[in-house]
C-alpha cells in the first residue's frame, strides 16, 4: 500500500513540474516579441554564446560522425554490391536523424548547461532578485533572451552539422574507398526529397525548443546554492536527451 | 536586528513584497502592497533602493554600468547626463576611481558600495539595507556605518536596516526593534534597548552564551544518553 | 548593453553559416533539376502497372531528364494507373507518339520513366497523352514465364 502511495507522489510531482514547465514556456512565449524588440541586441549576444560558441565542437563532431557513417555505409553495403548508395545512406541518415539528435545532445552538453549554470548563478548570487527589486523583470533581461538565443541556433547548428557531415562522409567515401564522385552526390540527389530536409530541420526547431526551455527552467528553479546549480546543470543534460530522444520517436512515427 | 533564523530577511521579502503574507498587511505609505498589480508593484518598487548582502551586481557588467543600470532601464535619460548621475553617486560612496573594474575585481566592502551606489542612483525614497556589516573588516564597517548614516541624514530618505551587529546598529540607528522568532520584542532607540531588562532582549543585546534562546540545542537526557539507557 | 564589436560579427559570421549551411542541405541534396511549374508542361500516361515509380520519379528521354512524374493514381473504371508528368518547356517536339516505359536505373532499382522517340510530326504538348507505354517489369511475372517456358521444354 505504500508502495503505491510513494509511486503517485512521484507520478503527481512529475505532473506538477510538467506543468508548472508549460505554464513556464507560455511566460517565455508571451515575452518574446517585446523582448526581441526593445533588447534585439542581448538576444543577439546569446545566440553569439549559444550558437557561435558551438560551432567549432559542432563541426568538428560532424566531420568524425559523417566520416563514420560513411564508414559504416560503404562497408556494410559493400556485402550487396551496393557500394553507389553509400551516398543515399549516409545522407538520409544524417538529414533525417542523425544530424537533429546529434546536434541536440551536443547543444545540451555544451550551450544548455552554460545556460543553466549562468541563469542558476544569478539566482544564487541574488541577482535576480536584485532585477526584480529595480523593478526590471528577469523574463526581459535574462530568461528570453537566452531562451530566443538557443531557439535560432540551434537549426542553424543542425544544419551545419549536416553538412559537415555529409562532406565527412563524402570523403571517405570517394576520396579513402573509391566510389564514384558522381554516383555519390547522384544518387543521393535523386533519391532525397525537399521533405526529408524539412523533416530535419522541423526536428531540429523542436529540439532547440525543449533544449532551451530545460535549460533556462532548470536554471531559474535551481537551488541557489553551489551545489544546487551543479545539480541543474547535470538535470538539465539528463533531460534534455530523454526528451529529445522520445520526441525524435514520436516526430519520425508521426511524419513517416 | 534581531538572532538568526528569527525572521529579519523574511520581514524584508514582505516589505518588497517578494513574498505575500499568510496573515496580515503590509501597509507602505499607507497603502496595502498586496493589492497593487504588477505595474503599480514595479512602481512602487522604483522607489526602493536595496542593498543585498553580498551586493548582487550583475557580473557580466563593470562597476559603471551596474550603476547605471536603473537608469538606463527606467529613464530616457542620454549617455552624457546618466555619467554625470553615476559618477557622483560612485563619488559620495568614494570609488569613482573603480567605474571600470568588473565586479569580479572588488573586494567584499567594495562590492557592497558599489551596490549602494546603484541604490541611490534613482535618488529612492527609501533605503533598504539587508545585513550590510557581515563579513567586513573594521575599516570597512567603519567606512559603510558612515555611509549608512550620510545617506539617511543629507539624502532625507528613510532607512531600513537588518543586521545582528548590534554595535554598529547602536551608530546609524534613530529606532530599533528586535524580533526574535518572528515577533517584535522591543522597540524603541537603541540606549532603550540597551537598559531594557527584559531577558530575551538582555540575551541578546549583551551576548550572553545561554538564556531564552538556549545553549543546548534539543536533546535527550545526556546521562541516559551516554548510558545507552534510551536506545532500549 | 552588450555592445561588443566582436560578439556581433562572431552572431553574424554565425548566422550566414547556418543560413549558408541551410541552402546547401536543400539545394545540393535533393534532386537539382527541381523542375518549376512555369516552365514546364503537364502530359498524362496510362498503365498497366507501375511497379515502385514514385512521384518525382525522372522522366528521361535518351537518357537524359527532361522532367519528371508529378501524380500516379488508380483509374477504377479502366482499372489502370494514370500517370502525370511534367516536361521542361524546352523539350517541346516529342512526337506524340513517343513510347514511355517503366525502367529502373542502378542496382537497387530506382524506377524512372523512360521515353523513346516516335516519328509523328505532331508534338506533345500541355494536356497530351502518351498512348504507347509499356508497365514495369515484375520480377516475379518474369520468373514465372521463365519456368513456364522452361517446363514446357520437356
Amino acid at each position: 500500500m505504500n508502495l503505491l502511495r510513494e509511486l503517485w507522489r512521484s507520478v503527481a510531482e512529475f505532473l506538477r513540474t510538467f506543468g508548472a514547465m508549460a505554464l513556464f514556456f507560455v511566460d517565455l512565449l508571451r515575452y518574446s516579441p517585446s523582448t526581441l524588440f526593445k533588447r534585439f541586441n542581448l538576444v543577439v549576444y546569446q545566440v553569439f554564446n549559444a550558437g557561435a560558441l558551438s560551432i567549432v565542437i559542432i563541426m568538428v563532431c560532424g566531420l568524425f560522425v559523417g566520416g563514420v557513417l560513411g564508414l559504416q555505409a560503404f562497408a556494410n553495403l559493400e556485402r550487396f554490391n551496393a557500394e553507389e548508395a553509400t551516398g543515399i545512406l549516409a545522407g538520409f541518415a544524417l538529414v533525417k536523424e542523425i544530424g537533429p539528435v546529434i546536434t541536440a545532445l551536443l547543444f545540451a552538453g555544451r550551450a544548455g548547461t552554460a545556460l543553466a549554470s549562468e541563469i542558476g548563478l544569478m539566482k544564487a548570487t541574488d541577482q535576480l532578485s536584485a532585477m526584480e527589486m529595480m523593478a526590471v523583470n528577469p523574463m526581459h533581461r535574462v530568461l528570453v533572451p537566452r531562451f530566443l538565443g538557443g531557439i535560432i541556433s540551434m537549426p542553424l547548428l543542425t544544419a551545419v552539422f549536416t553538412m559537415v557531415g555529409l562532406l565527412g562522409a563524402h570523403l571517405v567515401a570517394v576520396e579513402m574507398q573509391g566510389v564514384d564522385v558522381g554516383a555519390y552526390w547522384q544518387q543521393l540527389q535523386q533519391t532525397m526529397d525537399l521533405d526529408d530536409v524539412y523533416e530535419g530541420i522541423t526536428k531540429s526547431i523542436v529540439f532547440g525548443v525543449v533544449a532551451s526551455l530545460l535549460a533556462v527552467w532548470e536554471g531559474y528553479n535551481a537551488v541557489p546554492t553551489a551545489e544546487g546549480v551543479g545539480r541543474a546543470t547535470t538535470r538539465t543534460v539528463v533531460g534534455t536527451a530523454i526528451a529529445v530522444l522520445i520526441l525524435d520517436f514520436m516526430i519520425t512515427a508521426y511524419l513517416l | 536586528m534581531g538572532p538568526s533564523g528569527s525572521g529579519k530577511t523574511t520581514l524584508l521579502r514582505l516589505i518588497t513584497r517578494q513574498l505575500d503574507p499568510d496573515r496580515g498587511r503590509v501597509l507602505v505609505d499607507g497603502v496595502d502592497i498586496a493589492t497593487l498589480n504588477q505595474s503599480e508593484l514595479y512602481q512602487l518598487r522604483r522607489r526602493f533602493g536595496m542593498l543585498f548582502q553580498n551586493g548582487a551586481l550583475l557580473t557580466d557588467m563593470n562597476v559603471f554600468e551596474n550603476v547605471a543600470f536603473p537608469l538606463r532601464e527606467h529613464t530616457g535619460l542620454g549617455d552624457r547626463l546618466i555619467r554625470l548621475v553615476v559618477l557622483s553617486k560612485l563619488h559620495s560612496v568614494g570609488l569613482r576611481g573603480a567605474a571600470d573594474l568588473m565586479p569580479s575585481e572588488l573586494s567584499g566592502g567594495m562590492a557592497r558600495r558599489v551596490a549602494l551606489a546603484r541604490a541611490i542612483v534613482m535618488d529612492p525614497d527609501i533605503l533598504i539595507y539587508d545585513e550590510p556589516f557581515v563579513g567586513l573588516d573594521p575599516i570597512s564597517m567603519g567606512v559603510v556605518v558612515r555611509l549608512v548614516r550620510r545617506m539617511n541624514d543629507t539624502l532625507g530618505i528613510s532607512s531600513i536596516v537588518v543586521s545582528h551587529d548590534i554595535k554598529e546598529i547602536a551608530a546609524v540607528a534613530d529606532r530599533s526593534h528586535l524580533i526574535s522568532d518572528g515577533r517584535v520584542v522591543a522597540s524603541g532607540s537603541p540606549e532603550d534597548l540597551n537598559k531594557d531588562s527584559s531577558e530575551m532582549v538582555r540575551q541578546f543585546m549583551h551576548g550572553i552564551a545561554d538564556g531564552p534562546v538556549a545553549f543546548h540545542y534539543d536533546a535527550p537526557d545526556y546521562e541516559e544518553q551516554l548510558l545507552g539507557r534510551d536506545n532500549e | 548593453m552588450r555592445q561588443n564589436r566582436a560578439v556581433e560579427l562572431g552572431t553574424g559570421l554565425f548566422v550566414l553559416l547556418g543560413i549558408g549551411a541551410l541552402l546547401f542541405l536543400t539545394t545540393q541534396t535533393t534532386g537539382r533539376n527541381d523542375f518549376s511549374a512555369a516552365e514546364t508542361y503537364v502530359v498524362e500516361a496510362r498503365f498497366e502497372n507501375v511497379g515502385s515509380l514514385k512521384k518525382r520519379s525522372p522522366v528521361a528521354m535518351s537518357g537524359v531528364t527532361i522532367g519528371r512524374v508529378t501524380d500516379i493514381q488508380f483509374d477504377s473504371d479502366a482499372l489502370e494507373a494514370v500517370v502525370t508528368l511534367i516536361i521542361d518547356s524546352r523539350y517541346d517536339q516529342i512526337p506524340d507518339d513517343s513510347d514511355a516505359s517503366i525502367l529502373t536505373a542502378g542496382l537497387l532499382g530506382s524506377q524512372y520513366i523512360g521515353l523513346q522517340a516516335g516519328g509523328s510530326e505532331t508534338y506533345l504538348e500541355e494536356g497530351s497523352e502518351i498512348y504507347l507505354t509499356q508497365s514495369a517489369v515484375i520480377l516475379e511475372n518474369l520468373i514465372g514465364k521463365f519456368l513456364v517456358q522452361g517446363s514446357s521444354d520437356d
